[in-house]
């Protein structure tokens, strides 16, 4: 916030900086005024104490300033609530306990890239952001970008953002919502234009090229041809790629019980109920913007969720050997 | 007198490791390596002394770790070798669940010289 990045979070950093000021000025004042009424000469404490000293410091200043104050403050911040134009680029943000729904939509609405955690905008550009909640109210709050704003059950709310610079701004649920409300956190990073559109480009190449929402048959036939053992005769791309140990992840990501709550584009991992792991790999922070991403950390998540983040939806998959942690982890680590 | 003395400090002697063993690293390479530990997120596995969180046991606590014995169960209890463990844990010891963590070897000596400069007890 006393660090704005853009013209909303701007407007909302000179209010604080003369709220904070007027509030440094009427302290002086009171503390002079006891001066005066402990310490002061006889003269003084009467003036104090008569009834026009009341009327003027008790009632027509703060009256004036106090109206003055609004005025300025409403005139000053009136670009939080202009009304939305509608051709914006929207994104919608799901607050859940705990950790943060990203879907990128498209003009009609409908959601184009599912992502966690994680907000990619374009600089010098507004974003309408509709905030909705699964459980509990949650607030959105990127302090560099904007104000807060309450997520609420069963109700839509929007919010504009945006950067005048590039970089990446660290965000937060604002509003106490549950025992791990401390660790919900996020990233909003914001791209050069020209950075953006190749970012995107990148993602949607990528969603093609898994075949979004159809399981490659090959792909499938491939896993299991591995995991028997057999030398594959498939010369698909992915052979390639996907060395013994990235197809045992992919196997044990699906037999785990991930697949149930995670999804991953392309492939037969199709749960709702947790982060969107598609691009798992290109995160910057894994849990909820509490960790750096990492195959150390994904695997200490992994294995013992529970003891970074007591009370998560996720347990602790410690039933898993090392091995089978760390080739889950290297697989999703490709995951970009 | 002088047997008496052996005595009582005989014993008190033997709790501590000679003198000239005990690994006293810098402060700031102290604090450098708690930068660094937190960075790069080794609590999410370890329990570590001034870490208040994340506190994770996938792995070994490291409370005490400036007492431990070998490193990982296998390692020689050097700072060369611990720096180069923490860096390329498969490497040092095959096998290991400890993956290779993302820091540099400068940052590797500084969090050993934090861990062995943990709580002397």
């Amino acid at each position: 916030m006393l660090d704005p990045a853009g013209p909303y979070s701007q407007q909302v950093t000179v209010l604080a900086w003369a709220l904070f000021g007027l509030g440094f000025f009427v302290t002086a004042i009171v503390v002079a005024a006891l001066w005066i009424a402990i310490k002061g000469p006889a003269g003084w404490k009467a003036k104090l104490g008569g009834e026009r000293a009341v009327w003027i410091g008790g009632v027509a200043f703060p009256g004036v300033v106090l109206t003055a104050l609004l005025i300025w403050g409403l005139t000053l911040t009136a670009n939080l609530t202009e009304p939305i134009r509608g051709d914006e680029m929207r994104i919608r943000v799901t607050g859940e306990m705990w950790w943060f729904r990203v879907q990128y939509l498209d003009q009609s609405g409908a959601v184009v890239m599912e992502d966690a955690n994680e907000i990619h905008i374009p600089v010098d550009q507004p974003v309408v952001l509709e905030l909705e909640s699964a459980d509990v109210i949650h607030s959105f709050w990127v302090p560099h970008l904007s104000g807060k704003k309450d997520m609420i059950p069963g109700r839509r709310t929007l919010l504009r953002i945006e950067a005048d610079r590039a970089g990446e701004f660290g965000g937060v649920c604002a509003e106490y919502c549950g025992g791990q409300h401390a660790l919900m956190g996020f990233v909003a990073i914001a791209h050069e234009e020209s950075d953006y559109r190749r970012w995107r480009a990148a993602r949607i190449d990528r969603l093609a090229l898994v075949g979004d929402d159809e399981p490659a048959q090959e792909e499938q036939q491939l896993a299991k041809t591995e995991r028997s053992g057999m030398a594959s005769t498939t010369s698909s791309a992915r052979a390639s790629i996907e060395d013994a140990g990235l197809v045992s992840g992919r196997d044990l990501f699906m037999e785990s019980g991930c697949a149930a709550c995670h999804r991953i584009a392309g492939t037969e991992a199709n749960g709702l109920a947790g982060p969107d792991l598609t691009h798992v790999g290109s995160r910057r922070t894994l849990g909820a913007g509490i960790l750096p991403n990492h195959r150390g950390t994904l695997i200490g998540w992994i294995g013992d969720s529970q003891s970074i983040k007591p009370g998560n939806r996720m347990p602790s998959y410690d039933m898993l050997s090392a091995e089978e942690l760390e080739a889950i982890a290297t697989w999703l680590e490709q995951q970009k | 007198m002088a047997i008496m003395a052996l005595i009582t400090c005989g014993p008190l002697a033997a709790c501590k490791d000679p003198v000239e063993t005990r690994r006293e690293p810098v402060d700031d390479a102290k604090e450098r390596g708690l930068a660094a530990i937190k960075r790069a997120g080794c609590g999410s596995c370890h329990e570590i002394p001034g870490l208040d969180w994340p506190a994770g046991r996938l792995g070994p606590s490291l409370k005490g770790f400036d007492d431990v014995g070998l490193i990982a169960g296998a390692l020689p209890n050097r700072p060369d070798v611990l720096a180069a463990f923490i860096r390329n844990a498969p490497s040092a010891k095959p096998g290991s669940t400890m993956p290779r963590m993302p820091v540099t070897e400068g940052e590797a000596e500084d969090i050993a010289a934090y861990l062995y400069g943990l709580d002397h007890d």
